[in-house]
C-alpha cells in the first residue's frame, strides 16, 4: 500500500543556465526511489520557497554553476526561516569554490557537493539523513 | 508544523498553505489518522469547480495549465492545480516536471500547484488525487484543476474526479480512428486543439467535429464544442475558459453536479472497499497471507484457487 517517499525539490536560482548537472542529479535521485519536483531555471529564492511549501518536501537541492551562489543561497535559507521551514535539508552542488562552501554551510546549508561528487554520493548522504529523522508516524 | 490531522485541516481549511500541503501528503502515505483530516474538510468541500486536462504527451498540457491559471487569475479565481506525472516503475521514484511551465504563478498567492507521482496507479492519475483535490477544495480555490499523465488509451480516470473534462489533442497524432479507439470521444467535456498554428490543425478540429456529430446525442444536451489553441502564445485561452465556464453553468442548470458527485461518491466508497477488504482478508491468514503467496509463486496454486482458498469459490452465496 502508500508508503513513505522522500521528496526533494531541485532548482536553479537567477540567471544559470547549465542544466545538464541538475538533469542528472534529478535521474539519479529518482533511480534511488525519491520523488524529485524540479522548477527548472531563473527561481528567485522566494519562489523555490514557496515551491517547497505547496510540495512539502523533505529536501531542498540548489544547483549553481554561475558563481552567483552567495547572492542568492543565503536569500533561501533566510526565507525559508521567515516561513518556519528551516528543517528541510538544504544542500547544495555545482562550481563552488571552497571559501564560499564553507560560507553556504555556516550560513545553514547542511552540504555542498562540489565538481567530482558522485551521484550516488548525493542520494547516499540524503538517505541517511531521512533515517536519522525521528519516526514521524502520527 | 503540527502533525496532528485535525489541527492541519483546521488550519488548511483558513487557508494555510503548509497545513494543506502536509495534510495532502499524510493522505499520500497512507497515514492512518490523515483521514480523520479529509473527513473534516468533507462538509466543506464541494463548491469549487474540479477541471481535468488530459491528453497524449507532448500536446501542450502543462504550457495550457498555466495560460488557464493565468486567464482565471484575470477573472479573480483561485486556482489549486494537481499535476500527475509518472512514478518510475523499476526504482518507484519520480520527476516530476510540470511546473517548469507554471513558474510564472509561482509566488502567486492564490495559486497553489501540488505535483503527485502517480506511484503505480494507472488511469493517468495517482491514487490520491481525489484526496488531494478534496483538500485544496476545502480550501477555497475556486477552481481545482487536475492535469493527469500523458495518457494513451484507456487511461481516463478523470472523468470520475472532474466536473468538466477537457481533452487535448494536437495535430499530427495519427487518424480519426485513432480518437475512436481511445476511448476520448467520451470523456470530454471540451475538446481542444492546440498548437493550432501547426499545419493540419483545422482538419484534426474537423474530424473531431465530424466524429462527435456521428455518436448519439448525449442525454445531458451538452454538445463538446472544440477549441483551438495555441497555447505558447495564450492564443484562444480566453474563449477556453468562456467554453469551461459555460459548461459548469450547464451543469448546475440541468443538476449534472449533483449527477457527478454522487457518481464520485460510488466509486471511491467501491475503491475503498476493495482495498480494506483485501487488507482484511491478508490480515485474516494470520501471516498477511505470506505463505499462500509463496504457494502461488512456486506456482502450486493457480491465482484462482488462491482467491477461493480465502474466500471460498462464491458459488455458495
Amino acid at each position: 500500500m502508500a508508503e513513505r517517499k522522500i521528496r526533494v525539490l531541485l532548482a536553479k536560482l537567477g540567471l544559470d543556465s547549465h542544466t545538464v548537472g541538475v538533469t542528472v542529479i534529478a535521474q539519479a535521485l529518482r533511480d534511488a526511489g525519491m520523488e524529485v519536483i524540479y522548477t527548472g531555471l531563473r527561481q528567485t529564492p522566494d519562489m523555490v520557497v514557496q515551491a517547497a511549501i505547496q510540495e512539502d518536501v523533505d529536501v531542498v537541492g540548489i544547483s549553481s554553476l554561475s558563481g552567483a551562489q552567495m547572492q542568492h543561497i543565503p536569500k533561501v535559507l533566510d526565507k525559508l526561516r521567515e516561513e518556519q521551514i528551516e528543517d528541510k535539508l538544504v544542500v547544495v552542488g555545482g562550481v563552488i569554490p571552497d571559501e564560499d562552501a564553507h560560507s553556504l554551510v555556516a550560513a545553514g546549508v547542511d552540504k555542498v557537493f562540489t565538481m567530482g561528487a558522485r551521484t550516488t554520493e548525493i542520494a547516499e548522504f540524503i538517505r541517511a539523513w531521512w533515517d536519522e529523522q525521528p519516526s514521524q508516524d502520527a | 508544523m503540527s502533525r496532528d490531522p485535525l489541527v492541519l485541516a483546521e488550519r488548511a481549511r483558513e487557508g494555510h498553505v503548509a497545513s494543506g500541503a502536509r495534510l495532502i501528503r499524510m493522505l499520500e502515505e497512507g497515514d492512518a489518522g490523515a483521514v480523520d483530516g479529509l473527513r473534516a474538510l468533507l462538509p466543506h468541500a464541494g463548491a469549487a469547480h474540479v477541471l481535468g486536462i488530459t491528453g497524449p504527451p507532448g500536446a501542450g498540457k502543462s504550457t495550457l495549465v498555466d495560460r488557464i491559471i493565468g486567464e482565471l487569475r484575470r477573472r479573480d479565481r483561485r486556482v489549486g492545480v494537481i499535476a500527475v506525472d509518472p512514478s518510475s516503475p523499476f526504482t518507484g521514484g519520480a520527476i516530476l516536471g510540470d511546473r517548469v511551465r507554471m513558474n510564472s504563478h509561482a509566488t502567486d498567492p492564490g495559486v497553489f500547484i501540488r505535483s503527485m507521482a502517480t506511484r503505480g496507479q494507472l488511469g493517468g492519475l495517482a491514487t490520491t488525487t481525489y484526496e488531494a483535490a478534496t483538500v485544496l477544495d476545502a480550501m477555497g480555490y475556486d477552481v481545482v484543476l487536475i492535469e493527469t499523465v500523458g495518457v494513451g488509451q484507456d487511461e481516463v480516470d478523470v472523468v470520475e474526479l472532474a466536473h468538466t473534462t477537457a481533452v487535448v489533442s494536437i495535430p499530427g497524432m495519427g487518424d480519426d480512428i485513432q480518437a475512436i479507439k481511445a476511448g476520448i470521444l467520451e470523456i470530454g467535456d471540451v475538446f481542444i486543439v492546440n498548437k493550432a498554428d501547426l499545419p493540419f490543425a483545422d482538419r484534426v478540429a474537423k474530424q473531431l467535429t465530424a466524429m462527435l456529430h456521428l455518436r448519439e446525442a448525449p442525454e445531458d444536451g451538452w454538445a463538446p464544442p472544440i477549441v483551438k489553441t495555441e497555447a505558447e502564445r495564450a492564443k484562444g485561452v480566453a474563449e477556453l475558459v468562456d467554453t469551461i465556464e459555460a459548461h459548469r453553468a450547464h451543469l448546475e442548470i440541468t443538476g449534472g453536479l449533483e449527477t457527478k458527485a454522487s457518481r464520485r461518491r460510488e466509486r471511491v466508497f467501491h475503491d475503498l472497499l476493495k482495498a480494506r477488504a483485501a487488507a482484511q482478508v491478508l490480515a485474516g491468514t494470520g501471516d498477511g497471507g505470506a505463505a499462500l503467496l509463496e504457494r502461488l509463486r512456486r506456482g502450486e496454486l493457480d491465482p484462482y484457487a488462491a482467491v477461493d482458498a480465502l474466500l471460498g469459490d462464491g458459488r455458495g452465496c
